[in-house]
């Protein structure tokens, strides 16, 4: 922005705050990865200077793959992401695509409801979502996650695409509807196409967003066999009062490493999701 | 007089008015929240007015769950810490997160790099990065000790999550660690649709950097902060992930959300009635939050 400081300035306005928050926002990932590569021997030695490791071993590594069901939580949790992702999706692009393009009546309460659900925390839901699970003979099944996530997904992806959608020049369907084109072809066919960087926006966002999802999954899963990776973790790596650290932290860096891959491809539509809401207004 | 009949329309002409297209198409979503949004939460309303063990059927008991919440001082205590927490949290994502913003509202290499790598803590599932905290915090192998030992602090440090006042402040460091890169980024993409030549129009004005910030700066951003940090009270407000992996709402209930007390209430007591009127306890508050911001972002 403005330029002609000297180096000494600049190192105090810019070098200096950012390597803090930079050192502030990673030490908990260095953390983990220091930890899970030590032996027990170190780990657990008071004396030793903690932030490095003399001997890394992947016994941690080697035990949680075969000595829990960290695999199968994995698969479990990407499963339960991709679809209730694309569920959300779908449904999300059935609320903004008349909200963005159609006049009716009822159009503004139903986009404030739409943005009044995405705001429902989760805790004000749960006891009663339990027992209604609970009443469809869900419990423990991936089902009870995939078809309760979307309630938070789907007002998500709507608010967000409602945005985009805005930003789309209409001539394109006008033109189709004038050659002929039914309303739906019109959408199918001209619209949606045009609409990709939207979707991974917020398809990104979702896919994150039940990654991290955390409530539901503990309360609706509780067999080892069909639990998401943060519920498996934090039930079946801590034992009572026996915290296995090594295996803990390894679980934790394996378990954010899809999200953080998938993040690393598309930061910048992640970022243009995470700011179009309250930016674009 | 020629009476004339509605004019003939055909299936596909009545699927094409604006209307129909509208609701045939939005239908599906509308049923499906409003089976799995709109029904739980009449249902979590009537459980509140029961008393319903887990597994049996409930019995109506008026307000009585709300009562015992008024008389129970526990309650009381949930009530002040959520609030102590959902505003010191929100405090510092707002004043750190504006700090974030302008440190990296300037050129500089690899700074979509560090953009990426500073929004990790927000990308990360909440409970992994929460469980590498409470490894952080351990009463016994803290490397945050470790570190006071090693600059010479001559006692032994604390339990960082035993003593009540260290567990809340420790939640509400770890709650601002994980949320303020939202903050930090949103503002910045705010920051950088400022147009310059206000700051060059101000300098030649005479205005110091305090100023340019205090009245240039800050009110354009104003409306993009107020966003966020109703959208972060809300979601602060009702947090539960993090206070259950790193507390369970301990020690002696002193980090105790509305959230972890529903749930214990509700799952590991077993009391679905009692739990649902805990939960509910949020709601006002929440009403309001969720109006105002709601009503916010139309008028934008």
């Amino acid at each position: 922005m403005v330029t002609g400081y000297g180096p000494v300035e600049r190192a105090l306005r810019l070098w200096l705050p950012v390597g803090f928050f930079l050192i502030v926002a990673l030490f908990p990932f260095y953390w983990m990865a220091v930890t899970s590569l030590k032996p027990n021997a170190e780990l657990y030695n008071r004396h030793m200077m903690p932030l490095l490791v003399l001997h890394p071993t992947l016994k941690h590594y080697v035990d949680l793959l075969t000595q829990t069901s960290f695999l199968l939580w994995t698969w479990n949790t990407m499963v339960v992401a991709v679809v209730s992702t694309g569920i959300s999706l779908v449904l999300g692009v059935m609320l903004a695509y008349p909200l963005a393009r159609m006049r009716f009546a009822g159009a503004g309460l139903i986009a404030m409801t739409v943005a009044a659900i995405y705001l429902v925390p989760q805790p004000l839901l749960f006891i009663p979502l339990a027992d209604l699970i609970n009443r469809l003979s869900l419990g423990n099944t991936l089902s009870a996650v995939i078809l309760t996530y979307p309630t938070m997904l789907v007002p998500f992806c709507a608010w967000l695409l409602l945005g985009y959608f805005k930003t789309v020049p209409m001539e394109l369907e006008e033109a189709a509807r004038i050659d002929g084109a039914s309303r739906l072809q019109t959408m199918r066919r001209i619209f949606l196409p045009l609409c990709t960087p939207g979707f991974i926006s917020a398809g990104i966002f979702a896919f994150t967003l039940s990654q991290n999802e955390f409530l539901y999954a503990l309360i609706f899963l509780t067999k080892s066999s069909v639990r998401t990776v943060p519920v498996g973790v934090i039930a079946e790596l801590i034992r009572g009062d026996v915290f296995y650290w090594g295996q803990l932290m390894a679980g934790a860096l394996l378990g954010s490493i899809p999200v953080a891959i998938i993040y690393s491809f598309f930061v910048e539509h992640y970022v243009a999701g995470l700011t179009s809401g309250s930016v674009k207004g | 007089m020629i009476r004339r009949g509605p004019r003939p329309v055909s299936l596909s002409g009545w699927l094409d008015r604006q209307s129909v297209f509208s609701w045939l198409m939005m239908a599906p979503p509308l049923l499906f929240l409003a089976a799995l949004v709109g029904y739980p939460f009449c249902y979590g309303i009537l459980l509140s007015l029961q008393d319903r063990p887990v597994a049996h059927p409930g019995t109506f008991v008026g307000l009585k769950n709300f009562a015992a919440n008024f008389n129970d001082p526990i309650f009381w205590q949930v009530t002040a810490n959520t609030f102590v927490y959902t505003t010191a949290a929100t405090l510092l994502k707002m004043v750190g997160g504006l700090a974030l913003a302008l440190a990296m509202n300037q050129q500089f290499p690899l700074k979509n790099l560090v953009r990426a790598l500073l929004l990790l803590p927000f990308i990360v599932p909440t409970v992994l990065s929460t469980v590498a905290w409470m490894w952080i915090l351990d009463p016994a192998f803290s490397v945050l000790n470790w570190f006071l030992l090693a600059l010479g602090v001559p006692k032994p440090g604390p339990s960082w999550l035993g003593n009540p006042v260290l567990a809340m402040g420790s939640i509400i460091v770890i709650n601002t660690w994980r949320g303020l890169p939202f903050y930090g980024i949103t503002l910045l993409a705010g920051l950088q649709t400022v147009p310059p030549e206000l700051y060059e129009a101000a300098t030649i004005d005479g205005a110091s950097g305090w100023q340019r910030f205090r009245f240039v700066t800050l009110p354009l951003l104003q409306p993009i902060i107020l966003i966020v940090t109703l959208f972060s009270v809300i979601f602060t407000f009702a947090d539960f992930q993090l206070v259950y992996v790193l507390t369970h709402g301990g020690p002696q209930n002193a980090t105790q959300l509305f959230a972890t007390y529903a749930f214990d209430i509700a799952m590991g007591a077993g009391q679905l009635g009692r739990g649902a009127s805990v939960a509910l306890a949020m709601f006002p508050a929440l009403v309001l939050l969720i109006a105002a911001l709601t009503i916010y972002m139309r008028r934008k």
